[in-house]
């Protein structure tokens, strides 16, 4: 498993090295990179970082200062169903906090974390602006509006259904 | 140099939008005008326009689903007018429209023609047989300058902001030399909509007179408060009139490139703000000579990563180039030596936005609306207790009171006004006695709040002063850059203070300590960031200190809100035998009954999330909140061993 761990991140570092043909060598590429990066795989992995710094001419710990400023960086990649719990102003006042304690409580993992079988994600975010919902979460791209903490255990427990049910129907495949 | 009129060519521009629209709306079929904007997506705005472009196949009807930008009004998302000119009725606004109502207006109203009396809001011109939305209060009360044309007009198509005479005021403005402009601008009295409200005539006249190479325009949508989007909105709903407004300052301070600084985490307004920009292009209203002018000027769009500190000017500028957002000392200021050293304007998306309406109609026409100090609109997103959140435009001047109540409709469920926090984390936490304040830049900073970006939210008896400061303070200690001493650690302190009072382990010299520390920041810090940070903390100490002393004294949280000082209970009165729906609803299974059949609630496994209060049916209501939590009564469970 760990073998294909890294062979997975090789393929990826190279592919990553490959395009940075388009950007310039100049300081003001940065952030557009590390953008793209995150675009193509959804989080910086670690090596791609010294391949940046590499291209741009600078220490990489310049480039892991940079992409650790800001909050749209993310440095694990996902889970398959990235939770994002809204705690913007709206949200908080009608206990947005609630709802993220309620996920970390399900899934057993923390904000900014990914469940050990890669499953889910927990993340916070700042205002996706459907305040008259709130409290809001995004579970993917579904935005769940009126979240209640009895709500949390249902999207879990659908999504779990959802896979069992999947796995069931391509075990039966594979039978018949 | 000048080789056509801008006018001419304008005019030549517009017939050919007007052919191409013609050519599209060549029968008069039924339209759909859906908003589509993030916000009407997130309330499921998707799933209804494929419910009505199903239902519209499916049953063969010549009708079209035109997508439009956000009008603001977001309890009522998915808003939905339906244009039907053969029913007889005029366009009619429909609120709340799932995919099911979809399927069924399609049915009945554009099928049939009977337009579902129960599930309109209002008509959208008036008439005689639907009330007219202009008779409520949430429309007619609001004065639209900024978002005139937002949810009116598809953002993804030029031509129908160039036929509602958009970038008109552009071919007026190329015709106009560059210091009528500037002048027109500063007669107008516009101040900038970033927060700080800098007059902007002055600004692009600093602009205009710097040496020192190309000048840059940079527009700033890092819109980072954690509950305004009005930026967003505008860019998504209407990104021509930004552009137009940034081709006029452009010709105004003599500037070539042009910069829109969007969050990534607005991907939409991203892809529509860049498709606009192909769009003007493409017509010839942006790149070299500009409707035939001597106007070169092009807009590139920047995606900022997310950091409040990055809507400060000279942090914004760093992280353009490269390097952490970290503002620096000022002056030299921006319009001096900005974005590499060059000179840079920098200007809000509302203070662009507003730029257009000011050329075509003239100052004198902006300076009759709002108040003397502060002329025009201000946009502001009310959030929290009400009973109509959205975006609202109000001339300045307005005030709290008639924005709160007659246009956002109110507090819900009868209860009490307590308070309303205006600026989101910049800005203070106002009482009742400041409801008829005039809302503008002047009266709110001398309140101790702040226009700043526009974010309001508005407090019920049920709420907690300590506890929204507190959130305020944890998203800049979270957000500060770190640069300052002050900054960095002071907002810390103060958050342990303020997390510290929320629990009930707050003490009299911690609210002292508050004060204290509050000015030591404000005054120690570089950037508006760290200057502003305690403000919640500040306002609320000032107007809400009893709030603050029953916390301290008698760890009580008046507004039952803050987890550590309240506790649940079941009233064993109204509590019904048999009835199990606490029960199933609680995550943790605190809830267990007693001998007599009722409800009884561990307060060692409760985490207080309140879900059982809200399942309890009403003919019972039996969860009760108390604060202090040590009053909660004692019920002994039985079943555990």
């Amino acid at each position: 498993m760990d073998q294909n761990d890294n062979i997975d991140e090789t393929k990826m570092l190279r592919d990553i090295e490959g395009r940075l043909g388009v950007f310039g060598r100049e300081r003001g590429s940065l952030i557009p990179i590390l953008q793209m990066i995150q675009e193509k795989y959804q989080y910086l992995p670690k090596g791609a970082l010294e391949i940046v710094g590499r291209h741009l001419e600078i220490p990489s710990a310049e480039v892991f200062g940079v992409a650790t400023f800001y909050n749209q960086f993310r440095f694990h990649p996902p889970g398959r169903h990235p939770i994002k719990v809204c705690l913007g102003t709206a949200c908080h006042v009608r206990g947005g906090d609630i709802i993220l304690e309620n996920f970390e409580r399900k899934l057993e993992i923390k904000e900014g974390e990914t469940t050990p079988d890669q499953e889910f994600s927990i993340e916070k975010v700042a205002c996706i602006g459907c305040c008259a919902l709130a409290p809001v979460a995004l579970v993917g791209e579904t935005v769940h509006g009126g979240m209640a903490p009895s709500k949390v255990e249902g999207l879990v427990l659908r999504i779990e259904v959802e896979k069992e049910m999947r796995q069931r129907a391509g075990k039966k495949e594979q039978d018949g | 140099m000048r080789v056509k009129n801008p006018k001419a060519v304008f005019q030549e521009i517009h017939d050919a939008a007007a052919g191409r629209r013609a050519s599209v709306e060549k029968q008069a079929v039924p339209t759909v005008h859906l908003g589509m904007a993030t916000c009407g997506i997130a309330a499921g705005a998707l799933e209804t326009k494929k419910a009505f472009e199903e239902a519209i196949l499916e049953r063969g009807i010549a009708a079209v689903v035109h997508p439009v930008g956000c009008n603001g009004h977001c309890y009522a998302e998915p808003v939905v007018v339906i244009d039907h000119p053969d029913s007889g009725f005029s366009p009619i606004l429909y609120p709340n429209v799932s995919p099911g109502k979809a399927k069924m207006l399609v049915k009945l109203f554009l099928e049939e023609g009977d337009p579902r009396f129960e599930h309109i809001l209002g008509a959208t011109v008036e008439n005689e047989m639907i009330p007219w939305v202009m008779e409520f209060s949430r429309f007619s009360k609001e004065t639209r300058i900024v978002t005139r044309l937002c949810g009116q007009i598809d953002p993804e198509s030029i031509d129908e902001y160039i036929l509602k005479d958009g970038y008109a005021s552009l071919a007026r403005a190329l015709e106009m030399e560059p210091a009528d402009i500037r002048q027109e601008i500063k007669a107008s009295g516009l101040r900038g909509r970033g927060g700080a409200g800098f007059p902007t005539g002055e600004k692009w006249e600093l602009a205009a007179q710097a040496d020192g190479g190309d000048k840059i325009l940079i527009c700033n949508a890092d819109e980072g408060d954690p509950g305004a989007y009005m930026d967003r909105t505008i860019l998504e709903s209407n990104p021509h009139q930004v552009i137009e407004g940034m081709a006029i300052c452009a010709r105004a301070v003599g500037a070539e490139k042009g910069i829109v600084y969007v969050r990534a985490e607005y991907p939409l307004a991203v892809d529509i703000v860049g498709k606009a920009i192909c769009q003007a292009r493409e017509t010839g209203l942006l790149g070299d000579c500009i409707l035939g002018s001597a106007l070169h000027f092009d807009i590139e769009v920047f995606q900022g990563s997310g950091a409040f500190v990055c809507g400060e000017e000279t942090a914004l500028i760093q992280s353009i180039e490269g390097a952490r957002g970290m503002p620096v000392y000022r002056p030299p200021f921006p319009v001096e030596s900005g974005l590499y050293g060059l000179p840079t304007v920098i200007n809000n998306v509302k203070t662009l936005t507003t730029v257009p309406p000011i050329i075509e109609k003239g100052a004198e026409w902006f300076r009759g609306i709002g108040t003397p100090g502060s002329p025009g609109t201000t946009v502001f997103s009310v959030v929290g207790e009400v009973v109509h959140p959205g975006l609202v435009e109000i001339s300045m001047g307005v005030t709290l009171r008639t924005l709160i109540f007659d246009i956002c409709g109110g507090i819900p469920n009868q209860k009490k006004f307590k308070a309303v926090q205006i600026g989101g984390p910049s800005g203070g936490c106002l009482p009742e006695e400041f409801l008829d304040t005039p809302i503008d830049f002047d009266s709110l900073n001398e309140a101790g709040a702040m226009m700043g970006s526009g974010g309001m939210v508005v407090m019920d008896e049920d709420s907690c002063v300590v506890d929204v400061s507190r959130y305020f303070l944890d998203f800049t200690q979270n957000e500060s850059c770190g640069k300052c001493t002050f900054c960095r650690i002071g907002t810390r302190h103060l958050l342990d203070i303020l997390s510290r009072i929320t629990k009930g382990e707050g003490s009299r010299e911690d609210l002292s300590c508050l004060k204290d520390l509050s000015r030591a920041v404000s005054e120690g810090s570089l950037c508006g960031l760290g200057r502003t940070a305690p403000n919640p903390v500040m306002t609320s100490l000032k107007y809400f200190e009893d709030e603050y002393l029953a916390h301290v004294d008698h760890k009580k949280c008046p507004g039952t809100t803050c987890r550590d000082l309240t506790a649940f209970y079941i009233d064993l009165e109204t509590c019904a035998r048999g009835c199990d729906v606490c029960v199933g609803c609680c995550p943790v299974d605190a809830i267990f009954t007693t001998r007599t059949r009722k409800k009884g609630i561990d307060q060692q496994l409760c985490v207080k999330c309140g879900e059982c209060k809200v399942v309890c049916p009403p003919e019972y209501d039996a969860v009760r909140r108390i604060s202090p939590a040590e009053g909660v009564p004692v019920v002994e469970r039985l079943d555990k061993e």
